[in-house]
């Protein structure tokens, strides 16, 4: 196989992934110019596009904690869709995708060729968008942690089946307008009380790590994945990944809608261990759900006059009720 | 003149399905999936108690949650370089279609056993082909076993044929009938398949040494030619399955299996067809009817995927009137097998003549096969007919319709 | 060609039997051939089973119609149309009963008390095994040392030697009652001859 093509930085400031005052050890995998760089450039995802990033921020970390030795099994999806359009791949680790409700049973069926061959030493990741996580995928899944598969599992969750033209999943969010869940008078948007908390399952399901994350916080994300990287077994993390198209956003603020996310309380970032919570991340800068709904046109329905001011507000109980639930307000 | 029968010296009593998975465990498979349905379900607890006993060794016997969990698994693991074997039947096939079609498409070299049984609804556990049949297109090679011997012969053969063709292979054997039938079979003992299966060297695999990616999407430009490709690389077994068979046959000193066989063709004007293990029963209706001056024979086919047409045609030569016994129905056509043998010109111009029998687990006894004979000799059978068809269930049920 | 029909309920050990036989026939050095009627089994419902002994490869896969033994496992079956239907004339009938029984059908029906012999050696009530015994020393079709080599390999352990007890049991209570049934005969080919030599021997 040719040479890596050499990364290169676009940008430099006080925000750039790499921050010059750290050490090496504390900067960021994604920073690293030597890094393994796992999607290149070239596939045909839209202009900011989070489930792209944040693959490529998950895969990167991936293979260095396991020294390059990885599989990765994906599930058919906007990610498979992009990047591996015949005869080109933008993959550089040995990849494999099958159909779009077996990712995690695929990627059991990997682990255990591994372990019957004696080489253990090469690591699984399985990844699928929300509807091959939450939906389609579930038996699956829940089959591949029921087991104690040693697979880490990755959701890159953008809360809708994006690829097919944004339908609605069990991980759509109320009041979200979607092309099956559309906005008619008496009727805004996907349904309330409704949806899978996938996280939540799989900690049920006792597993050795489950955590979540978005693209918003890198560090935070490549830690969970080092972590996930240093323990066997089955463990899952569950990553918010924006899609401009699907939520009406602008493709600039993609990672900015990302950290609204859990600042609002909406996407709580936690660690679990074997069924129970280890950690959370504090809300550092706290934000009305509001603030983070109105730069997305899938929630345009709730703005204006009349709007929807109790759906509002019961968006904002929602996000009171994790902040609760999880532990989330600032420390002092 | 008894015609000359297969003399098993060797063998020891055994079910079926526990001779299946012993044969299946000398070929040393790396992962094995497993999920039950009945009547396949001897197999698989044959495979896990013999890993367990440790006469199968370096074997992953996986639990999965369902038939289509089982043939992911099997994907994952024969694309990582495992060799791999699961079985199921009837619903369970169904279950895992899409991933059988997967499967073949991407050229993995997976064994399956599918012990025949009928589909639902109504749900039926017993024995007939609709479970295979109905997924003859899926590019999997399909053999069908005549007997609990045929099918335990057939499953290195298969093992053999898929990793050189890059083509996944099920081997059929009649559910019940033949899964849970103890008879004298013979298991080769451990070391003899070594000789004929060497350790699987895929062609493409996951390597983080040689990355590759399995499963591109592939667009109008190219989707035609890889399904070419896969056509003709299936219809390479016309000419490896008997090659290959002949190798096993002669180290274990049995006859070879073939892609379809003649019995007692000589001089024979009506010729029946038939698959899997009603070919037994034929057999003993045919000498009784040649006792009685009769002149019938007939064609048997173990190969029905890729569809052996040359052979056929070959074989059905000289008939005048072929009676195809059907283990299955094509609701709204009739014969399957029929069908597939008028698109092989194979006995074109003569009478062919479809029975339904045996679905869903109707035995086909040697009474009703001694009537069809005298039935089908005296020209009386209608295009289409089923084997013991029970007229007054089908009087009280049109009844009960009409009084609606 | 010899043919065998089982007739019980779930839960006796129905199937087992006829397997036992096909077992035994196979270690006497002949083809054979066992399997069950399929049913939905539960306990406590009749269920049937097959056997058919040869010296030949056997071909047929159809249930047995024309039986030249009927074996019955409980004797509430006994008045059940169908349980005697196709024995041959003269065929064997053999019911487990600890009384002697009478049946239109089947006027040369023997009794062996299986289920007691059962439980006297093994403690629970599966009469199949004592049922193989009665049936070799009745019918001749299998030898006492194959139902042993059977019983063995089936069983382990202490539970081998008390079934093989209970076999020989029931041997035992055939041979010394009145039965006049002829032991069948079978054309024994040289090859298989040499390979029982052979295993004997050894």
């Amino acid at each position: 196989m040719s040479a890596p093509p050499k990364v290169k930085f676009y940008q430099v400031g006080s925000f750039a992934v790499g921050n010059r005052l750290l050490p090496s050890s504390a900067r960021s995998n994604q920073s690293d110019p030597d890094r393994a760089n796992s999607v290149v450039s070239g596939h045909r995802a839209c202009q900011g596009c989070g489930e792209l990033l944040g693959a490529r921020y998950v895969l990167d970390t991936a293979l260095r904690a396991s020294e390059g030795k990885l599989i990765a099994v994906n599930a058919t999806g906007c990610l498979e869709v992009t990047t591996t359009p015949f005869p080109e791949s933008a993959w550089r680790v040995p990849w494999l995708h099958s159909l779009f409700g077996n990712a995690p049973a695929v990627a059991s069926g990997v682990a255990a060729a591994l372990k019957a061959q004696g080489r253990t030493d090469i690591r699984v990741l399985g990844q699928a968008g929300d509807g091959g996580t939450v939906d389609i995928g579930l038996g699956a899944l829940s089959g591949m942690f029921e087991r104690g598969d040693d697979v880490f599992f990755v959701c890159y969750d953008n809360q809708a089946y994006m690829n097919t033209g944004v339908q609605r999943s069990g991980a759509t969010p109320g009041a979200a307008r979607t092309a099956t869940t559309p906005v008619a008078p008496g009727h805004p948007g996907n349904e309330f009380g409704h949806g899978k908390d996938v996280p939540a399952i799989a900690m049920a399901h006792r597993i050795p790590y489950v955590a979540t994350a978005t693209v918003a916080d890198l560090r935070d994300l490549e830690a969970k994945v080092e972590k996930a990287m240093s323990l066997r077994g089955p463990r899952y993390l569950h990553v918010l990944v924006p899609c401009p198209l699907g939520w009406g956003t602008a493709p600039s603020r993609t990672i900015e809608l990302a950290r609204l996310a859990t600042e609002s309380g909406l996407f709580p970032l936690i660690e679990a261990e074997d069924g129970e919570l280890t950690a959370v991340t504090p809300i550092r800068r706290w934000v009305p759900v509001e603030e983070y709904l109105r730069p997305q046109t899938r929630y345009a329905h709730l703005f204006g006059e009349p709007g929807h001011p109790e759906i509002l507000a019961r968006i904002q109980e929602i996000a009171d009720r994790n902040i609760r639930v999880y532990g989330l307000e600032a420390r002092p | 003149m008894r015609p000359d029968r297969t003399f098993i010296p060797l063998g020891r009593p055994l079910e079926g399905s526990r001779a299946v998975a012993e044969t299946v465990a000398r070929c040393r498979p790396q992962v094995v999936p497993a999920y039950p349905i009945s009547p396949q379900t001897h197999i698989v607890e044959g495979i896990s108690s013999l890993i367990r006993s440790g006469e199968l060794e370096h074997c992953e016997f996986v639990t999965v949650e369902s038939e289509f969990g089982a043939m992911s698994l099997c994907i994952g693991a024969s694309a990582t370089g495992s060799r791999t074997y699961t079985a199921t039947s009837s619903q369970g096939l169904l279950f895992m279609a899409e991933a059988l079609y997967n499967a073949a498409g991407l050229g993995l070299p997976i064994v399956m056993t599918v012990a025949n049984r009928a589909l639902g609804a109504p749900i039926n556990i017993w024995n007939d082909q609709s479970d295979s049949l109905s997924q003859r297109d899926s590019g999997w090679i399909q053999l069908y076993a005549r007997d609990n011997q045929a099918a335990c012969d057939l499953h290195p053969i298969a093992f053999r044929l898929a990793e050189e063709l890059s083509v996944p292979v099920m081997v059929c054997m009649d559910g019940f009938i033949l899964t849970h039938a103890v008879e004298r079979l013979d298991v080769p003992e451990p070391g003899v398949v070594d000789e004929y299966l060497p350790p699987y060297a895929p062609c493409q695999v996951l390597d983080p040494d040689a990355p590759l990616s399995i499963g591109a999407m592939v667009g109008p430009e190219a989707f035609t030619e890889v399904r070419y490709l896969a056509h003709h690389r299936m219809e390479a077994a016309i000419q490896r399955f008997p090659e290959l068979a002949g190798r096993y046959a002669k180290l274990v000193g049995r006859r070879a299996e073939d892609l379809a066989r003649g019995y007692r063709l000589e001089g024979a004007r009506t010729v029946f067809v038939a698959m899997g293990s009603v070919v037994g029963t034929l057999e003993d209706a045919i000498d009784e009817a040649r006792e009685q001056g009769l002149s019938v024979g007939a064609v048997e086919l173990t190969c029905f995927r890729p569809f052996p047409a040359a052979r056929l045609r070959d074989l059905l030569a000289d008939a005048e009137h072929i009676v195809v016994l059907e283990r299955a129905l094509s609701t709204g056509l009739g014969g399957i097998l029929t069908a597939e043998l008028a698109a092989a010109r194979a006995g074109e111009g003569r009478q062919r003549t479809t029975v339904v029998a045996g679905l869903g687990g109707r035995p086909v006894t040697r009474k009703a096969l001694r009537t069809l004979i005298a039935d089908a000799m005296a020209r009386r059978l209608p295009p289409l007919s089923f084997l013991d068809l029970d007229h007054t269930l089908l009087r009280r049920a049109h009844t009960k319709e009409n009084g609606r | 060609m010899y043919q065998i029909r089982v007739h019980g309920r779930g839960g006796q050990g129905v199937v087992t039997a006829a397997e036992l036989i096909a077992w035994a026939a196979i270690y006497d050095g002949h083809y054979a051939l066992a399997f069950p009627s399929f049913g939905s089994e539960r306990t406590g419902a009749p269920v049937e089973a097959y056997c058919r002994i040869a010296d030949t490869p056997i071909r047929s896969r159809e249930p047995v119609d024309a039986p030249d033994a009927v074996l019955v496992l409980d004797a509430t079956l006994l008045h059940r149309p169908g349980t005697f239907k196709g024995l041959k004339a003269g065929g064997l009938a053999l019911v487990n009963s600890a009384a002697s029984v009478a049946v239109p059908e089947a006027p040369q029906l023997l009794a062996v008390p299986a289920t007691r012999i059962a439980l006297a050696r093994t403690g629970r009530a599966l009469p199949n095994v004592p049922m193989l015994g009665a049936f070799a020393a009745a019918s001749g079709a299998v030898s006492l040392e194959a139902v042993h080599t059977a019983v063995e390999l089936r069983f382990a352990g202490p539970l081998a030697r008390v079934n093989r007890d209970g076999a020989d049991d029931a041997y035992g209570y055939m041979t010394e009652a009145e039965s006049e049934t002829e032991a069948v005969e079978f054309d024994v080919p040289a090859a298989f001859a040499a390979e029982r030599e052979a295993r004997h021997a050894a």
